[in-house]
């Protein structure tokens, strides 16, 4: 069975969610408190969303500076299977694992709602399961979700395929629809929306089940 | 000796800043006029321990990039108030 971490800041608030939907796609999910040096024996890591920190300064601003951060630098330099998902994807551009920043939604509001996203690249460790163009219902729930980067960052992520979603109705005015991310080595994936809040078609979409299988998935690869 | 330094971070030139943008939408229905550029940002006061002006200028500096602004999409400006 594929083990999971979770890592758990304080202010951290998707934690179970998450673990909760790894677990339904046949993973172990185990919490990692966020002053743990090691991440231990996992296969793969999810930074979930929340408000790691309070948020203080800049989202994951200060989170970056937690202790498990080293581990989860380590554990993506040596190809582990990295997830940020909303709070977790800032954090990750915070750490400098992902390219650009999260900056505050155009319109200065709280968008919680469900998205349409599209499939932009199949070639990440959360996107391997989809395919190309294909469409996916999935809700966002942030403030500070609009994705920004130089000219010369942009360039790089479409040169090398690094845009794995975008959103068809972009709700926070990020820079080209971007809603995820991957790194150059496409181990390491932040995305604003969350496909842990779509396991099942009774709350709304089952949509997020087909990214989260291919991360759950992928790891055994990695592994 | 110790100085105080202020450090103010504002979004960068070709940055959106929707918080300015709308500061700056509501002066006309105040009655202020004539006002444009209005842009946010976050300021912080430091009292830094360090042998003369400069260097405390210098740490601040530092910390300033590493932590309290993100080049990414922020500039921060440094300024030293006096010697505490």
């Amino acid at each position: 069975m594929n083990r999971i971490g979770v890592v758990v800041f304080p202010g951290s608030n998707c934690e179970y969610d998450a673990a909760s939907a790894v677990t339904d796609l046949g993973a172990k999910a185990e919490f990692i408190w966020h002053s743990a040096t090691s991440l231990g024996d996992v296969d793969g890591v999810i930074l979930p969303g929340g408000f790691a920190h309070g948020d203080y300064l800049r989202p994951g601003a200060l989170a970056r500076f937690s202790p498990v951060m080293e581990a989860v630098r380590s554990f993506a330099a040596a190809g582990g299977a990295v997830l940020g998902i909303c709070n977790g994807f800032q954090v990750l551009t915070e750490a400098g694992l992902l390219p650009g920043a999260l900056q505050k939604n155009r319109g200065l509001t709280f968008l919680c709602q469900p998205t349409t996203l599209v499939v932009a690249s199949t070639n990440s460790v959360l996107t391997r399961s989809t395919s190309l163009g294909q469409e996916l219902r999935i809700p966002i729930n942030h403030f500070s979700g609009s994705y920004t980067c130089t000219d010369e960052t942009h360039q790089q992520l479409v040169d090398n395929d690094q845009v794995v979603l975008r959103y068809v109705d972009n709700p926070n005015g990020s820079r080209d629809n971007i809603a995820g991310i991957c790194n150059e080595g496409r181990n390491v994936v932040g995305l604003m929306p969350h496909p842990e809040r779509a396991m099942s078609t009774l709350l709304g979409s089952a949509d997020g089940r087909a990214l989260l299988a291919g991360f759950v998935g992928q790891t055994v690869v990695v592994a | 000796m110790n100085y105080s330094v202020a450090v103010s971070v504002t979004l960068r030139a070709g940055i959106a800043d929707p918080e300015g943008a709308t500061i700056e939408r509501a002066l006309p229905a105040l009655g202020f006029s004539g006002i444009s550029d209005v842009r946010a940002g976050k300021s912080f006061t430091l009292r830094i321990e360090a042998d003369d002006p400069s260097e405390a200028v210098m740490i601040a500096r530092s910390l300033a990039e590493r932590l309290l602004s993100n080049p990414v999409m922020e500039d921060a400006a440094v300024r030293l108030i006096e010697e505490v």
